[in-house]
């Protein structure tokens, strides 16, 4: 392990330059995705919210946007990263002792405090479950303030389940976990994830949902869970785009009139539903 | 030159050539970079000037769609021609700008270093009506939300506006439907009119900021008389009038809002090359992309910003691929971004109606025409779009 110190010298360009984070842990998840449990060199960032980014830096690469995967109460944070692209490949490669940058928080939470009462429905595809694992925990954590918790969690395939033993030990109304292509050993539920919500414990007259995976699996579970009952502004899902500033000033993220760092990545099901069913909007 | 009623107070007066000529000089001395139309490689072209000479006297443009060309004038006109291929983006919003280098030791420890904001003092000179408004958009997106662009902000803070009312608009200009106009009344340091005619060439000047009065109390310049407004005046009425083009009278946004589905996008994309020129050369479009550079040692790496272009495969791209890969939604992306969802994320269009995207595609494609024609699609069709909602959830 080496000790790599890291100074920031802010200035004007203070939003655009990352903050050392060392990479104090780091766990794979599934054979492609690794958690990176993160602290402050320095100067920590401003608090996140579940459901808020940051602008993660891998030296001589660049920057991808990666959502929180914890918020731990003893400060710092992790993040989940899955190998596809030159940055997440270098990141998802990052030693313990390893020095990488941040910038945020970024863009708009779960905001999980507007469902206290309620039912929450948390409907996750793949890794799409390391957004919502800090509202989950937030939600555990907080049994008295919300109605039933539902966590429904689908995969490709069992190697693609992130989180699998953390998820088991949720104490919620009904856990379910799915897969689409079983192997020998799978003895779960098989299929998609909306396969699910008829087992979930829910009003939906009552209740909040959170939905994060591929944006196929969005479009189908936000559906049925509004063919359900539930009204489209209480389906919350967290949506991905291009993003190369984070700071809504370089329109990558652009989304019909939604720019994703500022209005999003968590938006109601009530303004994406339009944006997700327009071919390459 | 102290007939000032209040220091500081607007003032409007006449200035000859060497009064134009101590304009320049002035904020020369001033420390400013000045920059300013000037003639290179057959275009009226923006750049550093020393001295009012450089400016392009005797010069007009001939524009159409896909066509510039340069003339000559008889009346020796320095301001006498609308939009080149560059704007005022060119220098406040530049190309390519270094945001921050970082250095890793021996023993791994990373030092990130911001660049400091380039020192410069801008004056820009001959800033036409249309481009006031498109530096309030750029001021706007990239300075008036939650996030600042400093870069941007610190040189758009030190630059100093003279604008120069258009009294010479080309056959693809249409500011006037676009809301805006070939005059001016705020916005600017100083503004001024060009005005040939018997009684001499000369410009009325008006001031707009204490800044440009008390640029302006040290000229030589003659009190503003009757006749130079009046003709200063007609000039720019005149230009009004003879607008070579004009975007449809429809709720625009709302027009793209509906015609998302549109036929016309698959007409439109047969001829566009995809090519990214109205991009660039468009004085709001603002997106960037960043890149990482590193030296052959591996250790040094450095930040940089560039201009990027929603017509470019890249700009959506995700792990999967592009979001939009065919030309027609790259095409549908600019367009109804720059009509449409701009109000929603800017609260203002996206278009000043410069006419600088139909000059300079290389296809001469007509934004003007493509609305027309979807206002034509959509009139026809009614609001139709509704039932491929349903046929797209199916996908």
């Amino acid at each position: 392990m080496t000790a790599v110190p890291m100074t920031a010298v802010p200035a004007a360009h203070g939003t655009s330059v990352p903050v050392p984070y060392r990479v104090v842990a780091r766990w794979e998840e599934t054979p492609d995705t690794a958690t990176l449990r993160i602290e402050p060199v320095g100067e920590p960032l401003p608090p996140f919210a579940p459901g808020q980014f940051a602008m993660v830096w891998a030296f001589g690469r660049g920057e991808i946007p990666l959502s929180v995967s914890a918020i731990p109460t003893t400060g710092g944070l992790a993040h989940t990263v899955r190998s596809v692209g030159a940055v997440s490949e270098g990141l998802y490669a990052a030693e313990v002792g390893q020095v990488i940058g941040l910038r945020g928080p970024y863009g708009t939470g779960w905001e999980l405090e507007k469902a206290v009462g309620q039912d929450l429905v948390v409907v996750a595809g793949g890794i799409g479950l390391a957004p919502l694992r800090p509202l989950i925990r937030d939600a555990v954590a907080d049994p008295g303030t919300y109605g039933r918790l539902n966590v429904l969690v689908g995969a490709r395939t069992p190697a693609d389940l992130m989180a699998k033993i953390e998820t088991r030990q949720w104490r919620t109304a009904y856990t379910g976990v799915t897969v689409d292509r079983p192997d020998d050993r799978w003895k779960g539920q098989i299929g998609v994830v909306t396969k699910l919500l008829d087992r979930a414990r829910f009003d939906p007259h009552n209740a909040t949902a959170f939905v994060c995976g591929p944006e196929p699996m969005i479009r189908a579970t936000a559906r049925a869970l509004v063919h359900g009952g539930l009204a489209p502004s209480s389906v919350r899902v967290s949506l991905e785009r291009n993003m190369r500033c984070a700071t809504g000033h370089c329109g990558h993220c652009q989304l019909g009139p939604v720019l994703l760092c500022r209005d999003g990545p968590v938006v109601g099901w009530d303004r994406a539903e339009p944006l997700l069913y327009t071919r390459e909007l | 030159m102290t007939s000032t009623p209040a220091a500081g107070a607007p003032r409007t007066a006449v200035l000859d050539k060497d009064g134009l000529a101590a304009l320049v000089a002035a904020l020369v001395a001033d420390g400013r970079t000045v920059v300013g139309p000037t003639v290179r490689d057959g275009a009226i072209v923006l750049a550093p000037i020393d001295s009012a000479e450089q400016l392009p006297y005797g010069w007009g443009v001939e524009l159409e769609a896909g066509h510039y060309r340069l003339s000559h004038r008889e009346d020796g006109a320095a301001f006498a021609h609308s939009a080149g291929p560059q704007s005022w983006k060119n220098f406040l919003h530049p190309q390519r700008e270094k945001l921050w280098s970082a250095d890793r030791a021996k023993d791994g420890e990373l030092t990130v270093r911001a660049e400091p904001p380039e020192a410069v003092s801008y004056a820009f000179l001959g800033v036409r009506p249309c481009d006031l408004r498109a530096i309030a958009i750029q001021d706007r997106v990239l300075t008036g939300g939650h996030f600042r662009d400093t870069g941007y902000g610190e040189r758009r803070r030190g630059a100093f506006l003279v604008a120069v009312e258009c009294t010479a608009p080309g056959a693809t200009c249409f500011c006037v439907s676009m809301g805006g106009g070939p005059g001016t009344d705020s916005g600017f340091d100083l503004a001024l009119t060009e005005v040939i005619d018997g009684a001499g060439h000369r410009f009325l000047v008006r001031s707009g900021s204490e800044a440009g009065t008390a640029l302006l109390d040290q000229l030589p310049c003659t009190a503003a008389d009757r006749e130079t407004r009046q003709a200063a005046r007609t000039v720019v009425a005149d230009a009004a009038d003879a607008m070579g083009r004009a975007m449809p009278p429809v709720d625009l946004q709302r027009l793209m809002g509906g015609s998302l589905e549109a036929e016309r996008w698959d007409d439109v994309a047969a001829r566009c090359l995809t090519c990214g020129n109205c991009t660039m050369v468009c004085p709001t479009c603002f997106c960037t992309t960043t890149e990482e550079v590193t030296d052959l040692t591996g250790d040094h790496a450095e930040r940089w910003q560039r201009w990027d272009s929603c017509f470019d495969l890249d700009f959506s791209h995700l792990h999967g691929g592009p979001v939009r890969s065919s030309g027609r939604s790259r095409y549908r992306q600019w367009l109804t971004h720059k009509l449409g969802t701009w109000h929603d994320q800017f609260d203002s269009s996206g278009c000043v109606g410069c006419g600088r995207c139909i000059v300079w595609c290389p296809v001469g494609i007509d934004i003007t025409e493509e609305v027309t024609a979807l206002k034509a699609e959509a009139d026809t069709k009614g609001h139709a779009q509704h039932g491929t909602h349903e046929k797209e959830a199916e996908r």
